[in-house]
């Protein structure tokens, strides 16, 4: 048992991700309320580890470690979590954290809290439920706990810095794993970019179906905006996925970002929340998105995009 | 091919969430399919057409209403259903999946399907747990499966349309984000023909386990912040809007 706090960071093509910084400046303010260490992990082979404002870095450097892979990533993580038995282990809530935090918590019997979004020095954590409708306040029981934490939680600057890693090689196997990279997937060009926008008219699953995509359209036409759109309205084939806005999508700061039917989603803020002025047209007046936007209005999308339409 | 479906019941998050204690009380919401779900029995049953196999579709019974998604989900093209009788509504996830993964074990699977996640629980997915519980690996944020000879080969989204490339020698279980292709409507006749021929077989749950966290409390967020809020007709909103842009040079 240690007072540490290890955090688990990310990185893709050499690069850390933001989520990394923001979790190893609060694992530094975490570790000096419990008089432990801010330890940050940097599972992977090839990697500048030495960027961290963290109080030691360790980086399991291994070629077969190169290319994020669940099965090696969660093997290696599992021994080193045992071999150092910290206090609290914090994961980003990311495409690569999702695969790794609650495996982890029911490998090793250890407590896990996810959407997280404040963690206190007596380890209380605030944790975003049902698409940010609703907050709960969780304790994690026992010595050993696991955070995995919403990306823009914790400023990043905090845990920028420049601790020289410890390098050290893979504490398992990784001869005979049954999950093989094969190649990365780059996104697909060759339509409207929505990040270098200043304007975007964005759509949700109020819209409702395919044939309402031109009503939209229109009205991003009238405003001289692009159309962008949250995952539903991708996933249900409406619009290409080069307009997804969002966590597994893209990230946008348009001068305007005018939303109609998206509720609001912690993976849909991921990627605009911080546009310079954001209007939400929603029909419910509890949607989440209404605790963000600059303006808002409990009105029909469908109406108030007609009436728009006839005064521009 | 063994193909195994987790679906899991959940309140729509489009109504309100009344909280009775430290939860959502249950009783006063509507429970709605997963969205994820939906896309993962589409993405089982496009296995199935590709290579043949059974897709069984299994979820936790909380509130003595599951057979209504099970029922959805056999007209889908599921084959058969599978329910751990639970009445236990605030079960988490840690004890359900504990109870999934025996069921699922029971079924011999080559691959099982979970949905990348639910909104309302917070103790972690339980795909990676029955993942880590069966011992197989995991993959999250999928948007596409392709199985032959025992290797399944999946990709996996991270951000922008970036991702990744896997192949895993099956079993495994895979978290999935969305299907290769928008999931197959079921039309409401076929749904209500499969309640009343469909047979639904019941395991008992079985098995222990805990998220370890006590909830303290659960309520609507402290909003830092709140739009200024734009009333009147839609008409008028939209007037408000148009004049709103127009005096910061955005229309
Ligand atoms: C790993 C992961 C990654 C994800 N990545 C993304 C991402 O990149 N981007 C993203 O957007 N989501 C993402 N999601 C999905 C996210 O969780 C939500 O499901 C999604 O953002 C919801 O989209 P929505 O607001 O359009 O739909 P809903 O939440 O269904 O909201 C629709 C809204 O429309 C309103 N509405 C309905 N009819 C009307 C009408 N006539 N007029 C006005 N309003 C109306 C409703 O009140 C409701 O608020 C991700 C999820 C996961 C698990
Ligand atoms: N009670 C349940 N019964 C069946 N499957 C479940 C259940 N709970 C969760 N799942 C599966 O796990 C996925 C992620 O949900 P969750 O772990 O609750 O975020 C769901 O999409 C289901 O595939």
């Amino acid at each position: 048992m240690s007072n540490d706090i290890l955090v688990i960071t990310e990185h893709m093509d050499g690069k850390f991700s933001d989520v990394s910084f923001e979790l190893v400046g609060k694992a530094k303010e975490l570790a000096s309320a419990l008089g432990g260490q801010a330890v940050a992990v940097v599972v992977g082979g090839g990697v500048d580890a030495n960027v961290f404002a963290s109080d030691a870095t360790i980086h399991i450097d291994d070629a077969a470690l190169g290319q994020f892979n669940p099965e090696a990533y969660g093997k290696v993580i599992e021994a080193l979590v045992k071999e150092k038995s910290p206090r609290l282990v914090m994961f980003g809530w990311t495409a690569t954290g999702m695969d790794l935090a609650a495996w982890l918590s029911a490998k090793l019997g250890v407590p896990c809290a996810a959407y997280v979004k404040e963690i206190g020095s007596d380890l209380m954590m605030g944790c975003q439920a049902y698409g940010g409708k609703l907050m709960a306040e969780v304790a994690p029981e026992g010595d050993m706990a696991i955070a995995a934490c919403l990306a823009g939680s914790f400023p990043a600057e905090a845990g920028q810095g420049s601790t020289a890693a410890t390098a050290t090689a893979s504490p398992v196997d990784l001869g005979s794993l049954k999950v093989k990279f094969v190649e990365a997937i780059k996104p697909e060009g060759g339509d409207v970019d929505i990040t270098s926008q200043t304007k975007l008219v964005s759509v949700g699953r109020g819209i409702g179906g395919k044939e309402n995509i031109e009503l939209a359209e229109e009205l991003a036409q009238a405003l001289d905006a692009a159309l962008s759109c949250s995952r539903p309205v991708v996933d249900a084939g409406w619009l290409p996925r080069t307009r997804q806005v969002g966590k597994s999508g893209l990230k946008v700061k348009p001068k305007m970002y005018l939303m109609l039917g998206i509720s609001g989603a912690p993976e849909h803020l991921e990627g605009m929340k911080s546009a310079e002025l954001i209007i939400a047209v929603n029909t419910d007046k509890k949607a989440p998105i209404f605790n963000v936007a600059h303006y808002g209005a409990t009105a029909d999308l469908f109406e108030v995009a007609e009436a728009m339409l006839e005064l521009l | 091919m063994n193909i195994v479906v987790a679906i899991k019941h959940i309140p729509s998050i489009a109504d309100d969430l009344p909280v009775s204690g430290n939860n959502v009380d249950f009783d006063s919401v509507d429970f709605v399919l997963n969205e994820f779900d939906e896309q993962s029995i589409e993405q089982a049953v496009l296995v199935k057409e590709a290579v043949g196999g059974t897709v069984t579709v299994v979820g936790v019974d909380l509130i003595e209403e599951l057979d209504n998604i099970l029922h959805l989900a056999i007209a889908k093209g599921a084959d058969k259903a599978v329910k751990v009788t639970a009445d236990e509504p605030g079960a988490d996830s840690h004890m359900q999946a504990k109870w999934l993964s025996e069921a699922i074990k029971g079924l011999s699977p080559d691959i099982v399907f979970a949905g990348v996640q639910a909104s309302n629980d917070l103790d972690g997915q339980i795909g990676p747990m029955i993942a880590a519980h069966l011992d197989m690996p995991y993959i999250g944020g999928v948007s596409s499966v392709e199985v032959a000879d025992g290797t399944a080969t999946v990709n996996k989204e991270f951000a922008g349309g970036v991702g990744a490339k896997y192949s895993v020698s099956l079993p495994m279980v895979v978290g999935v984000q969305a299907a290769a292709k928008p999931p197959r409507y079921a039309p409401i006749s076929k749904v209500r023909q499969v309640a009343q021929t469909a047979t639904i077989d019941t395991v008992e749950p079985s098995g222990d386990a805990s998220s370890g966290l006590t909830f303290k409390k659960m309520a609507p967020p402290v909003a830092t912040g709140h739009a200024e809020m734009i009333d009147g007709s839609p008409k008028e909103v939209a007037a408000k809007i148009v004049e709103l842009l127009k005096s910061k040079g955005l229309a």
